[in-house]
């Protein structure tokens, strides 16, 4: 008796991946459709209605990104790409595209299953649903624009705070630069990724343990940068 | 007697000759003594039996002669057609060599062999003579059956003269007849072909028919048969001496002789080469033909200096040596040389001298004679020859005097400064007179001629001499102021003075001119040297070929420029700028040619000799690497036998030049490719093996789960799927690491640089190889402001990632592993350190090498690519990376990171 946690369109070309991707999905309790190319995918996440797509960039007939502009022209299902190492600029590009995370293969299914969970809550309530976010700690309340730390209150600057908010309100995802800066800094400092650099830095100091390794406000090298709470 | 051994070098000759041989066609030679015997009608015989037997033969070109026997021959041979060609307002038929050259018989019949093609003609013949255009049939491997008449060998020409009265023109050099593979001799007796001649049967040429009267004389015939005859025994003989010695039968071989002929610029000189050559035939010898410049012969007439030339490519073209010596006294010169060369035997002609000039000078005879010891010395008799100028005595006389030279009117200022030099002298010596002798007035005036004789040569020394005397008679001699002679001894003292003076004003000169021909020598030789070290200092062939050109259009004093082939073999123009002394619009076809065939052409040269400029092939030990063409602004700069030699020596030195820098590129291209080879060969060694160990634990591991999983238990299966995973792991990362390298070598890594914080990093670079480092203790040391870096910062990560691995693979776990970033002036000074074992022994730069592994082999896994990875990407970001022992023990890996200033972040608010 597995109740389905939900549908997921798996949209990859390799059988043995797919193969092993529908194992561990379907173990967890997700009922998997698989298409084996990009246009198959594009109308199966149609005529499917999945909750959660899985898209690899590598396909062979159209470009994985094509796919996800096709999707989020009409869904705002989560979409989970699946992509190879060193290839931070066309992680970013998906997820400019509309994706909303990414998984490097070879990957460990652990890892896959943690942000499958990440992305389906999400889309069901973004953040973390709570006003208050708890990383550690720290206790962040977004809507009062309190945050403190062991009880005592630590300061944020406005654009301190704005970074935060928007990075929780993508807790457990990743977020790439140029959203970040768009959404905290406007359309036009979009290009201006030393802003991120310092106020992360600044952030860091004052709400992780140990700034230089960060449990929660978390590095994607390349790409952006990942908010994560205790649960995860 | 025994076989005594063929001596190898010889032997290894013949060899190479024979290979030449088998690739070149086939010259079979009907041979006749004169027209008529019926040559060209053997010739045709034959070759119907050829065909009948299935050969492939085509008739190039046959002149029937109006003979209609030879017309019923022709028939049923395929013909090619004429070429047409347009001389002097007439339509000639010719053979046409290039149809000949495309059609490409296996026999191809060419009759008379010494003809000359119409130079003038238009089209241009290619080649001067028929034996050339059949000599490039030969070398394309066709071959070629032909006819030629004693008369036509070129070293037979002067006796067939001697016996008939009449001198072809046309004639075959004697290498074209002795190196045909077969000589087929049609005899007809004497009273047969006059027979013939009176039916009518014999073709005679309209112009030559009184001529031809005279030639068909009994007397004639006979004597032209019998030389006929012994030419072709003579070739018998020498195809049965090549067979001895091939044999190792050395009985008869001359034990190495060696001819040389003096020849002079008399009328003698033809026959006396004429001569050598067949005295070197009949020895079986080398023989150089040896022309010395004496000052007297350098102020020869113009024509007598053009016929020194003709004489000396004469020789040449008979298989001598031309050598030409300059030197004071012919016979002592000839004796040196001769004596240097192990010359065995001298020719000379006559002496020609007259006998009062004799008591004066010795001969060239006598001196050599006195010069040489065991050389015989052959003195050759001559018949009468004709002398073309009227009065010899004359024209020598001014030509001795200098007055036939250019530039006599620069001889007037000579005999002005004489009539000075004798005034100054006179007055000098009329203040001196009353203290000195009057013999010492006769000193002083001796010197003025000797002043003169230095300055400005002989004629005014002579002019000088005579003033002097006449001075010196004058005012010095009783009775004063008068020519009279009161003493009678006077007389005697006078006719020494002028001996004296002649004697000096001689020698004088003499010295002065040959300093000027040793002079002009030197310079020669000086050029050569000079452009010989250019070349060996310059690198590449265009600045080679521009070095080149700039030398030799000033030796010369032409214009010159050097070709060179295409990848496709042709020949185009240079591209890039010309030089004052290059030349513009050389003829790309005849460059063509000389390229293909390897041989000189154009002015000079036997092929398309009506060329402006000479074209020499740059030949390289395996093939001809260009072509040097040279447009002279004085034809006789190129014509003289020696100046054609310094050119040809020229090209050999710029064709050295030229290969040495080919050879260079090959040999630099051909230690990238090792190296390459080498590198390749390591990786795919290196990768083989630890690709293979992990996969064999995972298909080992994975077999297991899958033919035995049921039976093992939940924990083995549970291991056994961790050491699939770890293992896959591995090789992930190795083939990770191949191909990042790969990358990098190729150049395909563009940096992805932005602003990135070095903690930020080392944070990522930590969290990702937490598991890996979980065995060691991992401390890190970063100062609380650092400035911002602009780097890729992936690449960074990843060089952070091989450091800490490789510290932690190569410590013993539980040691303690430090991260460091130190600000410095204008960078960043990142450190791995580690308290483990330190550096292996060696130097630490070789770490970074690639393939490069600590310890050979064993436990330690990696393909030895980390490190150098690590280096490449520092040094793509403008830093360095270098590995050291630390002083409390352990290693320190070391990079640096250039810091750029960062822009300004706006305070807020």
């Amino acid at each position: 008796m597995t109740e389905t946690r939900g549908t997921i369109l798996v949209v990859e070309d390799e059988p043995e991946i797919r193969r092993f991707l529908r194992t561990s999905l379907a173990t967890e309790g997700y009922r998997v459709v698989e298409a084996g190319s990009g246009a198959r995918g594009a109308i199966d996440a149609g005529s499917q209605k999945p909750d959660l797509a899985i898209v690899d960039l590598g396909l062979p007939d159209i470009d994985g990104v094509d796919v996800i502009r096709r999707i989020r022209a009409w869904s705002p299902m989560p979409i989970l790409v699946l992509s190879a190492r060193a290839q931070e600029r066309s992680k970013v590009e998906a997820l400019d595209a509309g994706a909303d995370d990414y998984v490097t293969k070879p990957f460990g299914v652990g890892e896959l299953l943690a942000r499958v969970r990440v992305a389906l809550r999400h889309a069901t309530r973004p953040g973390s649903g709570k006003p208050v976010l708890k990383l550690g700690k720290v206790s962040a309340d977004l809507e009062k624009h309190v945050v403190k730390r062991d009880g005592a209150e630590v300061h944020l600057t406005a654009l301190e705070f704005r970074l935060l908010a928007c990075l929780a309100k993508h807790l457990g995802m990743v977020v790439t630069h140029r959203q970040l800066l768009r959404e905290v800094w406007g359309p036009s400092h979009v290009e201006h990724t030393h802003y991120l650099r310092i106020y992360m830095k600044q952030l860091r100091e004052k709400l992780e343990d140990d700034p230089v390794q960060p449990r929660h406000l978390l590095t994607e090298t390349g790409v952006g940068y990942r908010l994560v709470a205790e649960e995860d | 007697m025994s076989a005594v051994r063929p001596d190898p070098d010889a032997l290894l000759a013949r060899v190479q000759r024979e290979e030449a041989k088998a690739k070149r066609g086939k010259l079979k030679v009907f041979f006749g003594a004169t027209a008529g015997v019926g040559k060209t009608y053997a010739m045709l015989e034959d070759a119907r039996a050829l065909k009948a037997r299935g050969v492939d033969v085509v008739v190039g070109y046959v002149e029937p002669h109006g003979r209609a026997e030879t017309e019923a021959l022709l028939e049923g041979l395929e013909r090619l057609p004429y070429r047409h060609i347009a001389y002097r307002g007439a339509a000639l038929r010719d053979f046409d060599l290039d149809a000949a050259l495309a059609r490409k018989p296996q026999i191809l019949l060419v009759d008379e062999l010494a003809h000359s093609n119409p130079l003038e003609g238009e089209p241009r013949p290619r080649h001067a003579k028929r034996w050339q255009d059949v000599e490039e049939l030969l070398e394309a491997g066709i071959t070629v059956h032909t006819t030629v008449n004693v008369q036509h060998v070129e070293s037979l020409n002067d006796i067939v003269a001697g016996i008939t009265g009449v001198r072809m023109q046309e004639t075959v050099p004697d290498s074209v007849f002795e190196r045909a593979d077969e000589v087929v001799m049609i005899d007809t007796p004497p009273d047969v072909l006059l027979e013939r001649l009176q039916a009518g049967k014999v073709y005679i040429p309209e112009q030559a028919r009184n001529a031809i009267e005279n030639f068909f004389r009994k007397g004639n015939l006979i004597a032209l048969r019998e030389l006929a005859l012994r030419t072709t025994a003579d070739r018998v003989d020498a195809a049965m001496r090549e067979y001895r010695e091939g044999q190792g039968i050395r009985a008869t071989w001359a034990a190495g002789e060696r001819l040389l002929v003096a020849i002079g610029p008399d009328e003698q000189g033809e026959r006396l080469v004429r001569a050598g050559k067949r005295m070197a035939t009949a020895l079986h010898a080398d023989w150089i033909v040896v022309y010395v410049e004496t000052p007297e012969l350098l102020r020869l007439s113009d024509e007598k200096r053009n016929r020194r030339i003709a004489l000396l490519r004469l020789a040449e073209s008979l298989g001598a040596e031309a050598v030409t010596l300059g030197g004071s006294s012919a016979g002592a010169e000839i004796a040196n040389y001769a004596q240097e060369r192990n010359v065995t035997r001298i020719v000379i002609g006559r002496p020609r001298r007259p006998l009062w000039r004799r008591l004066f000078q010795p001969s060239t005879y006598g001196e050599l004679v006195a010069g040489t010891k065991g050389i015989d010395i052959l003195v050759v008799g001559g018949g009468d020859e004709a002398s073309a100028l009227r009065n010899p005595f004359l024209a020598r006389s001014r030509a001795y005097l200098g007055a036939a030279h250019p530039g006599t009117k620069r001889r007037w200022p000579g005999y002005a400064w004489g009539v000075a030099a004798t005034a100054l002298w006179t007055g000098l010596g009329a203040l001196i007179s009353p203290h000195f002798e009057l013999v010492n007035i006769a000193m002083v005036y001796l010197l003025a001629v000797v002043l003169v004789a230095v300055r400005f040569g002989r004629g005014p020394a002579i002019a000088t001499s005579f003033l002097a005397l006449a001075a010196f008679d004058f005012f010095f001699v009783p009775p004063l102021l008068s020519f009279a002679v009161s003493d009678v001894q006077y007389l005697i003292t006078f006719a020494i003075m002028l001996t004296v003076a002649l004697i000096i004003s001689n020698l004088t000169a003499s010295v002065r001119l040959q300093a000027n021909v040793a002079g002009q020598r030197e310079r020669r030789t000086a050029m050569l040297y000079a452009m010989t070290r250019e070349l060996a200092a310059t690198r590449g062939q265009e600045p080679m070929a521009r070095a080149a050109v700039r030398h030799v259009s000033e030796v010369f004093e032409s214009q010159a420029v050097v070709l060179f082939p295409d990848a496709a073999g042709r020949i185009r123009h240079p591209r890039g700028a010309s030089t004052p002394g290059s030349l513009r619009g050389a003829d790309l076809a005849v460059a063509q040619w000389v390229q293909d065939h390897g041989e000189p052409a154009g002015l000079g040269t036997d092929t398309l000799p009506s060329a402006e400029s000479v074209y020499l092939p740059l030949k390289g030990s395996q093939a001809v690497l260009g072509v040097l063409a040279v447009l002279p602004a004085n034809v006789r700069r190129v014509l003289l036998p020696e100046q054609f030699h310094l050119l040809e020596t020229f090209a050999g030195q710029i064709a050295i030049a030229l290969e040495r820098a080919l050879l260079a590129e090959q040999a630099q291209r051909a230690q990238v490719e090792a190296e390459t080879e080498g590198l390749r060969n390591a990786l795919l060694a290196s990768i083989s093996h630890d690709l293979r160990t992990p996969l064999a634990v995972i298909s080992g591991a994975s077999s297991s789960l899958v033919e035995r999983g049921e039976r093992l238990g939940a924990d083995e299966r549970k291991a056994l799927a961790a050491s699939i995973f770890e293992q896959s792991q591995q090789m992930g990362g190795l083939v990770g690491n191949v191909l990042e390298m790969t990358r990098l070598e190729a150049g395909a890594i563009a940096l992805n640089r932005d602003w990135h914080s070095m903690s930020e990093i080392a944070g990522s670079v930590l969290r990702r190889l937490q598991d890996r480092l979980e065995s060691h203790l991992v401390e890190v040391d970063l100062p609380m402001e650092l400035p911002l870096v602009r780097v890729d910062a992936a690449l960074i990560e990843q060089v952070l990632a091989n450091l800490l691995e490789n510290a932690a693979k190569h410590t013993p776990p539980g040691t303690r592993i430090t991260l460091r970033v130190d600000q410095q002036d204008d960078s960043l000074l990142v450190s791995v350190e580690d308290a483990g074992p330190g550096l292996p022994a060696g130097d630490p730069e070789q770490l970074f090498a690639k393939f490069h592994r600590g310890n050979t082999e064993g436990a330690v896994a990696g393909v030895g690519l980390g490190l150098a990875i690590c280096r490449a990407i520092v040094r793509l970001h403008g830093g360095r990376i270098w590995a050291e022992t630390r002083a409390e023990g352990g290693a320190a890996f070391r990079f640096t990171l250039p810091v750029e200033p960062a822009p300004r972040v706006p305070r807020e608010a």
